[in-house]
């Protein structure tokens, strides 16, 4: 399944449409409730494998809700609750012998503040997703960590100091320690919420172009409230407003040539 | 979008289609069910202390009823018993211990949150804490070998000189006294009205100290106009909490009151509290009467204290909610 | 005068008298502790703590019988007392809204307050009048009763302290929840807490009143919980009231002593609390 895996803008060309695979990741007529007020209505969408996803809208349109439903962390919150169905691999993790941990083990989440754990070390944090599973022989153990904090592109500069803590880290590197902390334990997916909303430009940039190496790997679902960055990292982009899927489709055509009245305001910066 | 992180209940969901949620593991379960027999102690433990001091002042109370608190006449050897001495006690010693450290307590408060020098605040406020975790029978060793023979000597003739046409500084000077007793309560509920009162000044918001000052206030003025006002309601819950405590102190009283069951009107004459007069005689009560009725003192004091407490703590959260303040042990 | 000045005046003559409150505050601390130190210093000796007291109106012999009793009883409350504390803070934070929860940090503020000559008529008419004697066991109930209330609410304040997006992140990783309690929680407030129980064990350390008729004291050294025991604070009260010149002496040697255990364990308590500043979040 080799794709063209350069980003939809430099090359000039349209993206090249996603082969006909099934959605690694999708959901089906969702909607996303606190109590009695619905955050997410009627939302069907799918997520292509080994893709990046963008989900863009206005504060408050339910994007990060609607994320938080692909890993059971909705529910997690006060009133939390769901109707319809998200279905991983065509199953639906909400049936009720799924068990969410076990869920939480193949779609991975990365928080808008970087969140190491601060009483372990770096390579306690990263491998404690791993640890949480069970046994892991520490050989394994240690391969699993270096790959991971490589892929995230942390290994040069912590390669030294794994077994200092994590809090000696700038805010950049820690956010791309917990990077390292959710695809250790290699999750099918991995969704990130406004990843570098409390970064630096510097920091920024380095987390977007992580992202370009993960999804070789990993099914990325981002949610940022930054359009530049959804346009210059995703394939797909979906537009979110008041808890509606406005319109979906390759970034390239969304940004340029979006069909919906609402996504061209929003993209032109009409509100915000 | 707050998160609690409770699980929430499917019952929650107001309309149909809900799924089932987060399934608690067994881990979870055992784990919950712990904490839940630990979290449960703690009103057992409460249901039990009422239930034993209930049944255990029974023969007290069918005995002697109201006339316990209304009698004086308390007799081991005849089982006869009246509290009214250590009620008055009690609330006597409370009351002019509160009269001598509030003063000095918020005077300390204001200091430490208006005046002092900002490096100074936290040390003089460590150093008055200290005094709250001196223990209450150190206290009563230094006023038996100390305080008293300081007082004896020098305060008590004075005031015995200048005030002794008062009903109140009549009659010999003994040393273990009702004065005595008050003073060193004073000290030792100080600290703990100081920190109170300390954290309600602080949670007055700075704008209401600079509208003050901006009126032209002298520094002094901003804070007896504006600020101390403002908080009021506040300290006068410190103030309740000093009583709270003060209610309850049991061996510097006992050490130093003179555990006479009398009303006197002399502040130099002894006299006993509640607390007191359960520590001198628990031990050596020989009759089952002679316990329940320190059991019902008991009973009683458990329950005045508790009022005074819930009452502190209802004035204190309506001013500094949120702060924590007077919330934990010092 | 001119009425500005006299104000201006009356603020710094006020500002004097405020100064004034602290000094009155401050020295009868400072009274306090050179008095134990100047009295009770002289009579401290590896006797001291080593031996047994004598026969009343000797000189010699020590408090060694004391300093075990408390250990022992303050040692037996921990065991009692801070998991059950610990567990109960834990629970109320864990789970706020509950309505145990609710009830149980009520509670603890009701018994926080209540004098612990009361806590200790308690422990007498549930240990003592039951098994019809004295003992070291029940002082440490006593004195464990005294322990809960105060390390669940210590407990339970520092939890709320540590922040959500640590247990999100936990759970987001496939965490369970008791792991992410356990693991990442407590170990995380870790430092606080064992703050809030080191403070409790101070409290109680120097506590007397609850002991008077569940331990009653003892002269005798004893290591069997099931019978009267000595400690430390009972030792000061005993001998401060009793007639002897020699036990006066002591009592002051003693209360030093006590003074130095509850001061060193408050200070290794605010210690501990300074590490908490790494709590990162």
């Amino acid at each position: 399944m080799a794709e063209a895996t350069t980003a939809p803008m430099l090359t000039g060309e349209p993206a090249p449409a996603p082969a006909a695979t099934r959605p690694r990741l999708e959901t089906d007529k969702l909607s996303a409730m606190y109590g009695k007020f619905t955050a997410v209505k009627n939302v069907t969408l799918g997520f292509a494998p080994n893709r990046v996803h963008a989900l863009i809208g206005p504060s408050g349109c339910g994007k990060s809700t609607f994320l938080r439903t692909l890993n059971r962390m909705h529910e997690m919150s006060e009133g939390g609750w769901i109707t319809g169905r998200v279905l991983l691999d065509g199953e639906d993790v909400y049936a009720s012998r799924v068990s969410a941990m076990q869920l939480r083990k193949r779609v991975g989440m990365v928080f808008q503040r970087p969140t190491p754990f601060p009483t372990m070390t770096i390579f306690g944090n990263v491998a404690a997703g791993m640890r949480a599973s069970g046994r892991v022989k520490p050989a394994e153990l240690k391969e699993k960590v270096e790959r991971a904090l490589e892929q995230a592109g942390l290994w040069n500069e912590v390669k030294d100091r794994l077994h200092q803590s994590a809090m000696a880290l700038s805010g950049g590197q820690q956010q791309r320690l917990c990077i390292a902390r959710t695809i250790a334990p290699t999750p099918e997916v991995v969704l990130l919420d406004e990843p570098t909303s409390s970064l630096d430009p510097q920091g920024t940039q380095r987390i977007e172009e992580l992202l370009y190496q993960l999804k070789r790997d990993f099914t990325i679902v981002i949610v940022t409230h930054n359009m530049q960055q959804a346009a210059r990292v995703s394939d797909t982009t979906s537009f979110f407003y008041m808890g509606t899927l406005v319109e979906t489709g390759a970034t390239r055509q969304i940004f340029t040539a979006p069909r919906e009245e609402k996504t061209e305001a929003y993209i032109t910066g009409r509100f915000g | 979008m707050t998160t609690a992180v409770s699980a929430p209940r499917a019952a929650a969901a107001p309309t149909g289609g809900a799924f089932s949620l987060e399934h608690a593991s067994r881990g979870d379960r055992v784990f919950k069910a712990l904490l839940t027999l630990a979290a449960a102690a703690i009103p057992i433990l409460l249901g039990f202390l009422v239930y034993e001091l209930w049944t255990g002042s029974a023969l007290a109370r069918h005995t002697f009823g109201l006339t316990f608190v209304t009698t004086s006449e308390w007799d081991p050897v005849a089982d006869r018993f009246g509290a009214l001495p250590l009620i008055f006690g009690t609330l006597l010693s409370s009351f002019l211990a509160l009269l001598i450290a509030v003063p000095l307590s918020l005077g300390v408060a204001i200091y430490l949150t208006e005046f002092a020098p900002r490096g100074l605040r936290q040390p003089i406020a460590n150093l008055i804490g200290l005094l709250a975790a001196i223990p209450s029978v150190v206290y009563g060793l230094w006023g038996i070998f100390v305080l008293i023979p300081f007082l004896r000597a020098t305060v008590f003739p004075a005031l015995k000189g200048v005030f002794g046409f008062l009903p109140f500084f009549e009659g010999p000077i003994y040393g273990p006294s009702m004065l005595s007793a008050s003073i060193i309560l004073a000290i030792m509920i100080m600290p703990y009205v100081m920190s109170v009162s300390r954290e309600v000044l602080l949670a007055v918001p700075g704008s209401q100290r600079e509208a003050a000052l901006a009126l032209g206030a002298t520094r002094w003025e901003a804070v007896v106009t504006a600020v101390v006002p403002y908080a009021r309601t506040g300290i006068m819950g410190a103030i309740i909490l000093g009583l709270g405590r003060a209610l309850g102190e049991t061996m510097a009283v006992t050490m130093l009151i003179g555990n006479r069951h009398e009303i006197a009107a002399s502040l130099f004459a002894p006299g006993y509290t509640m607390a007191a007069a359960i520590a001198n005689e628990f031990a050596e009560a020989a009759t089952p009467m002679h316990f329940s009725a320190l059991t019902y003192v008991a009973f009683t004091l458990f329950v005045v204290t508790v009022l005074v407490n819930a009452g502190a703590r209802l004035l204190i959260w309506r001013v500094a909610r949120g702060s924590g303040a007077g919330s934990s042990a010092l | 005068m001119n009425r500005r000045i006299f104000r201006r005046l009356k603020s710094n003559v006020m500002t004097g008298v405020l100064m004034a409150c602290v000094l009155a505050a401050v020295l009868p601390l400072l009274f306090i502790l050179g008095t134990l130190l100047v009295k009770g210093a002289g009579s401290l000796s590896l006797d001291f703590f080593t031996k047994m007291p004598v026969p009343a109106g000797e000189s010699g012999g020590g408090v060694a019988h004391a300093i075990v009793g408390t250990l022992l009883m303050v040692g037996t409350a921990c065991l009692i007392g801070i998991p059950v504390g610990i567990g109960a803070g834990v629970f109320a934070s864990e789970y706020p809204g509950n309505r145990l929860a609710i009830l149980s940090r009520f509670v603890a503020d009701v018994l926080n307050g209540t004098p612990s000559i009361v806590i200790g008529v308690f422990a007498w008419t549930w240990v003592v009048a039951r098994q019809k004697h004295f003992s070291g066991f029940a002082g440490s109930v006593a004195l464990a009763i005294l322990m809960v209330p105060m390390v669940m609410r210590t407990t339970e304040e520092i939890i709320k302290l540590v922040p959500h997006s640590l247990r999100e992140a936990a759970l987001a990783l496939g965490y369970q929840r008791w792991r992410t309690t356990l693991q990442i929680v407590l170990l995380t407030a870790l430092p606080g807490i064992l703050t809030g129980a080191l403070l409790a064990v101070a409290r109680i350390a120097g506590e007397t009143a609850p002991l008077l008729f569940t331990a009653l004291g003892s002269q005798y050294m004893g290591t069997n919980l099931n019978q009267p025991m000595a400690a430390l604070p009972l030792t000061v009260y005993t001998y401060a009231t009793g007639p002897y010149e020699e036990w006066h002496r002591y009592a002051w040697a003693a209360a030093l002593v006590l003074i130095l255990l509850v001061f060193v364990l408050s200070m290794g308590a605010r210690f501990a609390t300074r590490r908490m500043a790494r709590l990162g979040g």
